[in-house]
């Protein structure tokens, strides 16, 4: 599949997510402490970006998503000051987070900012993106569950967040849903149509056992950032993980500028310890891949299962039927309730 | 039965349903329609349907107003242009039904607290969002009966009936339904969120409601609570419906409700803008009824 040749030399931007995407694997649940324990590992380990927020970002304290012990300001304040190197960054999903809550995360130290909205919906992200780059700082579109939109539509969105003023568009596989063909195709859409000087970047998660096989699929067509996570600490079966990703990219010759060993350590001896739950490919995230349901479902979908009666793969597939996108995390147990009626299990 | 006419200022999604829900009243007349492109698909409706129409904005409408006897005008611009619209009208004494996140004036939800703006004869009242008109009864429906620490709103939106407007200035959207969330719905925090979901064929609108209380819920008061205020919404919004709940979890309330629109000029899928407009009716017929009841009477507001 992948030409060695092409790879070879290549420099590639790592993004971690352990401290973002992972907060969904722990229930919202990192203490502080603990984030500066993980970020300073990550920071000696020369990983460039690290993402700090509640799961949802910033706004993502609420009963729909669940609520953190610390504040958003709480987390950055605490661990900017340890970072060396990395810069940190934030999630901002509008219609959740706002331009206050940006502001605020800035003043905490914040640099970069994934700017995510769902992979059709690029138009509600336009005075976000400006206000970011205004602040400027480092400025992403992530495309969330791109395998729900056409490499050409795809295409089109990140040319509206690139006009809007963001320097890298992200193809967000929130689902776990793509395979490496369809990462190509919509990386290679989104390269022929941006300027040159905007980057490319890949969010994966691994539902389907393909986090490292979508990245290096992505790196091939024109991708220059990688989102990544330590053990794959991540919402559904978790991210790319982050130590094997870069183990395979020294193999191949891909540039990361990070230090393996150390990047071993931090998830045998930190990160796995902190999992409350193996995050793998179980039976229910490996249905948010198959179905192509936001990885985040997956532990609502589990609650909403032991509150129901039903099982949770028949509310994701149902979810997946229904067309619910990232954000809809109400429409679970409110679908659970509905399938328990009907199957007599609930009056 | 003589009405009281109306202008109708904006040409959009908005502007032309209300042709539609303003016709099925029996006290208002829709008499004009303001646009600012002749082209619009809006305006040539209007047309059509009888209405007298003007694409010079605000200004083309002014110099009709006394003579058209105009009392009430609804606008569905912008909130850039709203205080200029709201202010020119006013100084003729017609009353402005605010469509637009501008609120310069008081919040207004029909079964909460339209009654008292009439009372007081607000010459401008703002109808605060969609989420906010389809998720307000609900929170107030809870803290009529206990103290609501914290509210919390989820409006599912299809892609289709959110216009450029809206998603222009999604923040706007999120600090005026979260404030309302506290001024008209009664919790002492609010938190609104919007989505929107580009599914086809088009989602319905779906709203969800939490609302933590201080004490511990009383589960068979507010079930009726809510109920009751349901009932009230289906009044002018018939497609207003109870999915699921209340379910209660610890001091946490959650209402699931699904808005379905009458369907006259915007799809019924678009229920967040039908509640709009046939809540912004709503609120124009109940001063309607007074002022030719003779019980109010609108006056020229002074420009300063």
């Amino acid at each position: 599949m992948f030409d060695p040749q092409s790879l070879k030399g290549r420099k590639v931007i790592i993004h971690d997510m352990t401290l973002r995407d992972g907060m969904h694997a722990k229930r919202e649940q990192i203490g502080v402490e603990l984030m500066v324990k993980v970020a300073t590992a990550l920071d000696a380990a020369g990983v460039p970006y690290l993402q700090v927020t509640h799961g949802a970002g910033l706004g993502g304290n609420s009963e729909q998503h669940g609520r953190a012990p610390h504040s958003n300001e709480e987390y950055l304040r605490a661990v900017v000051p340890n970072l060396k190197r990395a810069k940190a960054s934030v999630l901002l999903i509008p219609g959740l987070g706002t331009m206050q809550e940006l502001d605020r995360a800035y003043d905490c130290g914040a640099r970069s900012v994934h700017c995510a909205t769902h992979c059709t919906e690029a138009d509600t992200t336009r005075q976000h993106i400006a206000h970011s780059r205004k602040l400027g700082m480092d400025t992403s579109g992530f495309l969330m569950m791109a395998h729900l939109n056409s490499p050409a539509g795809i295409a089109e969105q990140g040319k509206l967040m690139e006009s809007y003023g963001a320097n890298t568009i992200y193809v967000t596989d929130s689902a776990g849903a793509l395979l490496p063909h369809e990462v190509q195709a919509r990386i290679g859409a989104l390269r022929d149509a941006l300027l040159p000087e905007t980057e490319i970047g890949f969010h994966g998660h691994h539902n389907m056992g393909l986090g490292i096989a979508n990245s290096l699929a992505a790196i091939e067509s024109g991708a220059g950032r990688i989102d990544v996570s330590s053990a794959g600490l991540g919402a559904g079966a978790g991210n790319t993980p982050l130590e094997v990703f870069v183990a395979v990219c020294e193999r191949m010759g891909i540039e990361t500028g990070c230090d393996l060993f150390l990047l071993m350590d931090l998830a045998e001896d930190i990160v796995w310890p902190m999992m409350d739950h193996m995050v793998r490919v179980d039976r229910d995230a490996l249905t948010l891949g198959f179905a192509g349901v936001y990885s985040t479902f997956l532990l609502h979908a589990k609650r909403a299962s032991a509150k129901t009666g039903v099982p949770a793969r028949d509310i994701l597939v149902e979810l997946g039927r229904k067309k619910m996108i990232g954000g809809q995390e109400d429409m679970i147990e409110d679908t659970a309730l509905t399938m328990a009626k009907e199957r007599g299990l609930i009056q | 039965m003589s009405k009281i006419k109306c202008a109708l200022i904006g040409s959009g999604n908005i502007g032309t349903d209300l042709i539609y829900k303003l016709r099925r009243s029996e006290v208002l007349e829709p008499v004009w329609m303001v646009g600012i492109d002749p082209a619009s698909e809006g305006l040539a409706l209007a047309k059509e349907l009888g209405l007298k129409v003007t694409s010079d904005g605000i200004d083309g409408l002014l110099p009709y107003i006394a003579a058209d006897d105009i009392q009430i005008a609804f606008d569905a611009t912008s909130a850039y242009v709203h205080a200029e619209n709201s202010r020119k009208v006013n100084a003729q004494g017609v009353l402005m039904i605010d469509l637009t996140p501008a609120a310069i004036g008081p919040l207004c939800v029909p079964p909460v607290n339209l009654r008292g703006h009439t009372a007081k004869l607000e010459m401008n009242v703002n109808m605060i969002s969609c989420a906010g008109q389809a998720t307000i009864p609900m929170v107030y429906a809870v803290s009529r009966l206990q103290s609501v620490s914290y509210a919390e709103i989820i409006a599912s939106l299809s892609s289709k009936s959110v216009g450029p407007g809206t998603r222009a200035n999604l923040d706007e959207f999120t600090y005026t339904t979260s404030n309302a969330l506290k001024v008209v719905g009664g919790a002492r925090e609010g938190k609104a969120i919007a989505i929107i979901n580009p599914a086809e064929p088009p989602m319905i609108m779906r709203n969800t409601v939490y609302c933590r209380t201080d004490e511990a819920p009383r589960a068979k008061e507010i079930i009726e609570s809510v109920h009751d205020m349901i009932a009230q919404v289906q009044k002018y919004v018939p497609g207003y419906k109870l999915v699921n709940g209340p379910v209660f979890d610890g001091n946490r309330v959650a209402i699931y409700l699904e808005v379905a629109g009458l369907g006259d000029y915007l799809p019924r899928y678009a229920g967040n803008l039908d509640i709009m407009t046939a809540a912004a009716t709503r609120t124009a017929e109940m001063f309607a009824e007074e002022i030719l009841a003779g019980t109010i009477q609108l006056k020229p507001v002074k420009v300063a």
